[in-house]
């Protein structure tokens, strides 16, 4: 089925869109969020497997402290405040490859809530809001052998690589953007741009769209001027910064006729085609999963030291934004000459030849952030030997028996009232 | 002295001074189990060459001098719920047979590294859920007091197999009750430590918030010695508390109870109890109160909502934690014929390796969680923890330890509660409050009930981290007890 298409300048005219962007960011740390696995990109498929992120019978989790470190410089990046003290949460559905068959996630007590990320779109400012920053673990990966689309439909069998399940994921969620009109999908390529430029920046992931270790989940709506949001559609894993502008630009042409011919928008999660740049419809909202959240109860709180977060906010790098405000003030071109060089990628070699030397590393496309990691964000190291990450000394809940008489999961159902708002 | 009716303490100082070796004692209670676990079915899986191999290790390295820890070459009986390198691990459903798990749990290699000799899987209620062993796929273990009776559960396997003399020494799991209850049932010793004491890593979870591993023993001595050879701290598990273990050992040999301060509670009592069960727990008071201890009744408020919050929390977290139990990975598989999908395979093995009481616990959670009905069941049930939390930290403003019967009634017949849930779900009305608070509690034998001759428990429950309490007060009422009797309570069990 072809969708019908109303011209974008058309369906600008008629209809404001509100855009959101949930982005996914794998984290660059040397081992995985739950267990001492370790992370490397590429390797023989189930070699990177323990009975932790196997999910095998007994198993039990324990909180990478690299993962929290990293959750909180970008919350603090985003202008975030960071939970004096928070829970991971069991999300339930069946899958494959997910090997409990839960995701550990966060629910209705992230990490990081409540900042934003400003981005300039042609000369404007556009603040986009941040909700939230929550930190889960990444699912494995199926491969579907024999289908002509490669999804599990129609394929004659699947195979499950499980070196990815468990690698921790950071979930940073806008809030609604509006009043961007016509410059709605350019806004949500450069947010993410931004974005992207920041976390690298940051040193906490390699950021490499094509690798999928960081992907979008893009939102959109339309509806006539002064009249209330209209009904979202969630475009998935879309995984370069050109499909982010052309998925939304493509779901305002195809809301528009919807709308047009009086007919109402399904809240559904569609598929980007990056060939044609078309988005087909996924499963309907309708009849979407009860995930059953509960907070997790084989992890204790975490609740990060305030001078533990105050040490990782000092130690935040110059945001990206600010070093292109600060060097086009040194070199003195204009906003439009900035732009020319940042998007050639030239930045760092404009900056190298006027310092006098040449920083070629960055322009040869090395991953940045494993020099950042060798330089400045070591892995905290192994604690007692052990090949992991995983100590919550300092950041969980020390479970003394005073402390014992209020359980992890007492008392919850204050914090859940808005657990039917939070859609996945 | 017959090797199988010696005790864990005692055989750790006949093997230290070398009276005995770790092969004789472990062949001993080999051929203690050959000879009766067809009548008893306390094993699902003996693990006789591994053991002897073990064994041997253990004489070899003593042979040569080496400095042993005290269970060095004392059998231990394993609850089929501990994962167990290269041994079959089943948690007593279809579902997970043939498994072999490829690692220890944290307890399991605990037991190994102190030399302690580990005999075999023991029969278990399916995932843990149930009060007989009814519900394990594999058939139900009978009580060598009366081989008509249940043992009680969920481990009834260890603690069949510790009456029964198959094993001086088991560990189990308590959710709401599976090791006092059972430890009652068999006039034996069992153990809940308090939550975060004994790890969990390596044991098939169940109610990830309430499972806590534990020891059997015939005598108080002996729990506390297995107690403090498989607790303490473990990283691989969060909850696990970072402290050292309570001096449980040494309270065992104190077995001094003079001063202390004893609470009745008044809520575990009365109603629903079987008078036989009254009148020893009566006696039992009595006891402690000539003992030199300062008795007084306590009120508990919320323990009467304690036995719903459980059948909601409990359920809630298991219909999280069985999810993985799909085919995909390892277990069963049923229907992988080239003409299914993934989904249907999942279906079909679910619906043919769970038992019928699993189900049920799956549904119910699964229902419990739901967008909607969460406030109202888990929400509220997670409240009514925190009140039952409160009412035990009232409790323990006023005295050290509270007392109660263990269970309502002795064992019951095989068959006899097996088609009416809510029955055997009462089996665990005094336990399943120190469940949900995570503290201590222990059942120690005080007698036999005057209706039916079977053992009746006496629960003594201590704050959380004191557990060495529950040791001082049942070795006291323990040593009391055997004085009184002439003889340990155990040496009246006719079943075998």
């Amino acid at each position: 089925m072809t969708d019908t298409l109303i011209p974008f300048a058309e369906a600008i005219e008629r209809y404001e869109p509100v855009i959101g962007l949930e982005t996914h960011v794998e984290l660059g740390t040397r081992t995985k969020m739950f267990c001492g696995c370790v992370t490397t990109f590429g390797a023989e498929p189930n070699s990177q497997t323990c009975p932790v992120c196997l999910g095998l019978p007994g198993s039990l989790p324990v909180v990478n402290r690299t993962a929290i470190e990293y959750t909180i410089r970008i919350g603090l990046a985003l202008n975030c405040t960071i939970a004096e003290w928070c829970r991971f949460a069991r999300k339930n559905y069946f899958y494959p490859d997910m090997p409990k068959n839960f995701q550990i996630s966060q629910y209705d007590e992230p990490l990081c809530t409540d900042g934003y990320l400003d981005v300039e779109v042609n000369g404007k400012t556009v603040r986009v809001g941040i909700e939230r920053v929550h930190l889960e673990e990444d699912t494995g990966k199926s491969l579907h052998v024999g289908g002509a689309t490669g999804r599990i439909h129609g394929a004659e069998y699947s195979l499950v690589d499980y070196n990815r399940a468990g690698i921790p994921l950071v979930e940073i969620v806008t809030r609604p953007v509006t009043g961007t009109g016509e410059d709605a999908p350019v806004a949500a390529r450069l947010y993410v741009t931004e974005l992207r430029d920041l976390l690298r920046s940051l040193g906490v992931s390699d950021v490499r769209m094509e690798e999928g270790s960081l992907r979008c989940d893009v939102n959109t709506s339309l509806a006539p001027p002064g009249a209330p949001w209209g009904t979202r559609t969630e475009t998935k894993n879309v995984n370069s910064l050109r499909s982010v502008e052309r998925a939304v630009r493509f779901e305002i042409e195809r809301q528009a006729a919807v709308l047009d011919a009086g007919g109402r928008v399904i809240q559904e999660t569609r598929h980007l085609h990056e060939d044609t740049g078309t988005t087909t419809s996924g499963r309907s909202k309708e009849e979407a999963q009860d995930y059953r959240y509960f907070p997790e109860p084989d992890l204790v709180p975490v609740a990060p030291p305030r001078d533990w977060v105050e040490q990782i906010r000092a130690s935040l790098p110059e945001a990206p934004a600010k070093v292109r405000a600060r060097l086009r003030a040194e070199w003195n071109v204009s906003a439009l000459e900035m732009d020319a060089i940042v998007n050639a990628g030239a930045l760092d070699l404009v900056g190298g030849a006027l310092a006098g030397q040449h920083r070629v590393d960055h322009v040869a496309g090395e991953p940045v952030v494993e020099r950042a990691r060798g330089d400045q964000f070591r892995d905290p190291g192994d604690l007692g030997g052990r090949d992991r990450e995983d100590s919550q000394l300092g950041l969980g809940v020390v479970r003394t028996p005073g402390q014992l008489a209020q359980p992890p999961l007492a008392g919850v159902s204050r914090r859940r009232a808005g657990r039917d708002r939070v859609g996945d | 002295m017959e090797l199988t009716r010696m005790t864990a303490a005692e055989l750790s100082a006949a093997l230290a001074s070398r009276e005995v070796s770790a092969t004789e004692v472990t062949r001993a209670h080999l051929d203690r189990i050959a000879a009766v676990d067809d009548r008893v079915h306390a094993f699902l899986h003996v693990a006789a060459d591994s053991a002897l191999e073990q064994a041997r290790d253990i004489d070899a390295r003593r042979h040569h001098g080496e400095n042993l820890s005290p269970l060095a070459g004392v059998p231990v009986a394993v609850k089929d719920v501990f994962a167990t390198k290269g041994l079959p691990t089943t948690c007593g459903s279809r579902i997970l047979e043939g498994w072999h798990p490829p690692y220890d749990a944290t307890i399991v290699q605990r037991l190994k590294q102190s030399g302690a000799i580990i005999l075999g899987k023991t029969n278990m209620d399916e995932f843990a859920m149930g009060s007989s062993t009814e519900n394990s796929a594999y058939g139900t273990s009978h009580n060598p007091w009366d081989l008509d009776k249940i043992p009680g559960g969920s481990s009834g396997g260890s603690s069949a197999a510790v009456a029964a003399y198959e094993a001086p020494l088991a560990i189990g799991t308590d959710t709401g009750g599976s090791i006092r209850q059972p430890a009652a049932v068999c006039g034996i010793v069992g153990t809940k430590p308090t939550y975060g004491g004994s790890s969990r890593y390596g044991v098939v979870a169940f109610a990830s918030s309430l499972d806590t591993p534990g020891p059997f023993g015939r005598t108080v001595l002996d729990a506390a010695l297995l107690h403090e050879a498989m607790s303490g701290h473990d990283p691989m598990d969060s909850t696990s508390i970072d402290a050292p273990v309570p001096p449980v050992v040494a309270a065992a040999r104190e077995a001094d109870v003079s001063g202390m301060r004893i609470g009745v509670v008044a809520e575990l009592g009365g109603e629903g109890y079987q008078p036989g069960v009254l009148a020893r727990f009566a006696e039992s008071v009595e006891l402690l109160e000539s003992l030199g201890a300062k008795v007084t009744e306590v009120s508990c408020p919320h323990f009467r909502y304690a036995l719903p919050a459980y059948y909601l929390i409990a359920p809630s977290e298991c219909s999280s934690n069985l999810a993985r139990f799909d085919a995909m990975r390892y277990g069963l598989r049923v229907g992988d014929d080239g003409t299914r999908d993934a989904e249907e395979v999942m279906a079909l093995t679910r619906e043919q390796g769970f038992g019928a009481e699993v189900k049920r616990r799956i549904i119910l959670g699964t229902y419990a969680l739901s967008s909607g009905y969460y406030d109202a069941y888990y929400g509220k049930a997670q409240q009514v923890r925190t009140l039952i939390i409160r009412d035990f930290d009232a409790a323990f403003g006023q005295v050290d330890v509270l007392i109660s019967p263990a269970t309502p009634t002795t064992a019951f017949r095989i068959g006899e509660r097996a088609d009416d849930p809510m029955a055997m779900y009462l089996a665990d009305l005094a336990t399943i409050p120190s469940d949900l608070a995570g503290n201590a509690a222990i059942s120690v034998p005080c007698g036999l009930a005057d209706e039916d001759g079977l053992p009746v428990g006496l629960q003594v429950m201590a704050p959380a981290m004191a557990d060495d309490r529950l040791y001082r007060v049942a070795a006291a009422a323990e040593a009391a007890f055997t004085r009184r009797w002439g003889h340990p309570l155990l040496a009246e069990a006719k079943g075998l």
